[in-house]
């Protein structure tokens, strides 16, 4: 009897339970370093989701990006702005409220966003045989190797992602360079000169 | 595995499953608890060795092979601490982060052809996404502790191991270029044959990014010279200063799975994986589809090869840490930023010009191109389908086995 259960689903509700746990936990927790824990566990088990669906190559991307770019920089925003230790967040109950309403708005619409397409209703559908990342690969340097889909024309088909994945790139850069800008060292005067502000802090230490 | 327990024992089949999972965790738990007690006498051994002393030579035996035994047992019996202001979730959980972050990643790492955890088809960037979690583990102990010289600590590890990701990622992507997959195993079958297959004789630039890869991960595993996360001269011992007990030495056994995991993957992108400088197996006649016990024997002979090679990655960093002195923190984001990541973009665009013009590789005409052995059988479902004896020349096979192979 027991080599009937379906270990998928059941693998499927410990992650999906985890991850919900988790991201109310986030919600509950007043510590801003145990709320990035939490949501480092709760994106974890999204990235477990991802695994349990076979869609290696996000379920990796998941983790290098959300789980461990994302919360090793929001600890050091902590790290850098907290002033005293094991800052506290204590959330208002007008705001718990305010969240509450927002959160429960957006869940009915992207349930019923969920359950309103036909096509995933029925188990199975678009399973690719042996997945791989190379047409992804492919794709983003604007050659699609996979099959279009019937009744599209060819020339739209066949574009890739090579126009957005340079404009995002473009993006990334402008980003950094605004940031180099904004974060280097600040000139200022001083009776000797010009001098920049690292040189004075490690000269003086008054 | 699981096959032959519901096939041959007749256990029930979630029994089966889970008693093949608890074996593979066991065994990937065990490479890396059996490896940290090897490693760490080894560690004093060559520390003192390198210091003109002994080290320790009366603990179980004359070469004191039962120290770290001791050294455990010590550190299971010793109290386990927690500073008064600490938070105290954070504080015990910390140690689990990092040793999970180290655990997880062994589970794409291959052995052997499929002595495998899981085969994934990114596991390269798994395993290099998964090692930069270990980082998370000591941050929160850094913060957890309440302490100013753990909170030093975390952070200088922090800055380095998020700066040393760039570089990393721009070697490790170089064997992914060359191989055209992301698929480790895939990576290492292409670097199947003798010594010069391997991608680190590929070219040149190959040649050269590999040590760049050996520079940043060990800085990437907090080795010294790089180890300013616990320098002990300057923050009592960083991070760790306020752990004691079976909590510190689960720090010290992900630092060790780590060491032992960016040497394995430095074998396998670089160093043909569990292929050796010698094809043994191929020479002995014994290939993929000569039978069961065969293919167990290579892949044995692969294991082995592995490990070789991974074990003496770990003495490698152990050499360069007893030699050089620890580098300050200005110079390891120099050595980074200013050297590491430069030398790295400018491998990886040689290499791909290289691969452009010339795609066999330096020794093209002396070795026969690795990709051609086994792609065959790489391609076949599970793996094993098409026999890689097919198209192994007579010379290198006796006849006999050759034509017991052939369809």
């Amino acid at each position: 009897m027991l080599a009937v259960i379906n270990w998928h689903s059941i693998l499927f509700l410990v992650f999906a339970g985890l991850a919900c746990a988790f991201a109310v936990a986030v919600v509950v927790a007043d510590n801003i370093v145990r709320m990035a824990f939490y949501l480092v566990l709760a994106l974890g088990s999204t990235a477990g989701l991802f695994f349990l669906a076979g869609a290696e190559f996000i379920g990796a991307m998941q983790l290098m990006i959300y789980v461990g770019g994302t919360l090793v920089l929001l600890v050091f925003g902590v790290m850098l702005t907290a002033q005293a230790p094991f800052i506290s967040i204590k959330t208002s109950t007008n705001d718990r409220v305010l969240a509450g309403v927002v959160g429960a708005a957006l869940l009915a619409v992207l349930l019923q966003a969920a359950f309103s397409v036909e096509a995933w209703r029925r188990p199975g559908v678009g399973q690719v045989a042996n997945p791989s990342a190379t047409p992804l690969g492919m794709a983003l340097l604007g050659v699609r190797v996979d099959d279009p889909p019937a009744g599209t024309s060819p020339s739209l088909v066949r574009s890739g992602y090579l126009l957005p994945f340079e404009i995002v790139s473009v993006h990334l850069l402008v980003v950094l360079v605004g940031a180099a800008y904004l974060a280097r060292a600040k000139r200022r005067r001083t009776p000797r000169g010009i001098e920049t502000a690292d040189v004075a802090a490690s000269g003086g230490s008054r | 595995m699981a096959d032959f327990l519901i096939n041959t024992v007749g256990l029930p089949e979630w029994l089966a499953w889970g008693i093949t999972a608890g074996v593979a965790a066991a065994l990937i738990l065990n490479v890396i608890a059996g490896g940290a007690l090897v490693f760490i006498w080894a560690e004093r051994k060559i520390a003192a060795r390198i210091q003109d002393r002994l080290g320790p030579t009366r603990t179980g035996g004359r070469f004191g092979w039962l120290q770290s035994l001791a050294d455990g047992i010590k550190l299971l019996a010793k109290e386990d601490l927690m500073p008064e202001g600490a938070d105290g979730m954070l504080f015990q959980l910390a140690p689990y982060v990092s040793f999970c972050a180290s655990f997880c990643a062994f589970i794409a790492l291959p052995f052997a052809f499929d002595f495998v955890g899981q085969r994934l088809n990114v596991g390269v960037f798994f395993v290099v996404a998964v090692l930069g979690l270990e980082v998370f583990g000591v941050i929160l102990a850094g913060y957890a502790s309440a302490s100013k010289w753990s909170l030093f600590g975390a952070m200088r590890e922090a800055a380095q191991v998020v700066s040393y990701e760039v570089p990393l990622g721009m070697c490790v992507v170089v064997p992914v270029m060359l191989a055209g997959s992301m698929d480790l195993v895939t990576i290492a079958e292409k670097q199947a044959g003798w010594g010069i297959n391997w991608y680190l004789f590929h070219d040149p630039f190959t040649f050269v990014i590999f040590w760049v890869y050996v520079t940043c991960a060990v800085a990437s595993v907090n080795r010294a010279p790089f180890d300013l996360a616990e320098a002990e001269s300057e923050l009592v011992a960083g991070f760790h200063t306020e752990y004691s007990g079976l909590r510190w030495s689960f720090f010290f056994m992900a630092e060790y799975g780590s060491m032992f995991l960016v040497s394995a993957l430095a074998a396998l992108l670089f160093m043909g994986g569990w292929n050796g400088p010698i094809p043994v197996a191929e020479l002995l006649g014994l290939s993929e589809g000569t039978g069961d016990t065969a293919n167990y024997f290579v892949r044995l002979i692969g294991c082995f090869n592995l490990m070789g090679k991974a074990t003496l990655g770990v003495l490698v960093m152990m050499w360069v840490r007893w030699t050089l002195p620890r580098l300050r923190i200005d110079q390891v984001m120099t050595t980074c930023l200013k050297y590491c990541t430069p030398i790295a973009a400018a491998m990886f665009a040689g290499a791909m010009f290289w691969q452009l013009a010339l795609p066999g590789g330096v020794m093209r005409g002396i070795s026969r191109p690795a990709g051609e052995i086994r792609e065959g059988w790489l391609e076949g479902p599970g793996g094993r389908a098409a026999p890689r004896g097919a198209t192994v020349p007579a010379a290198v096979v006796p006849s006999k086995k050759l034509a017991q192979v052939q369809p």
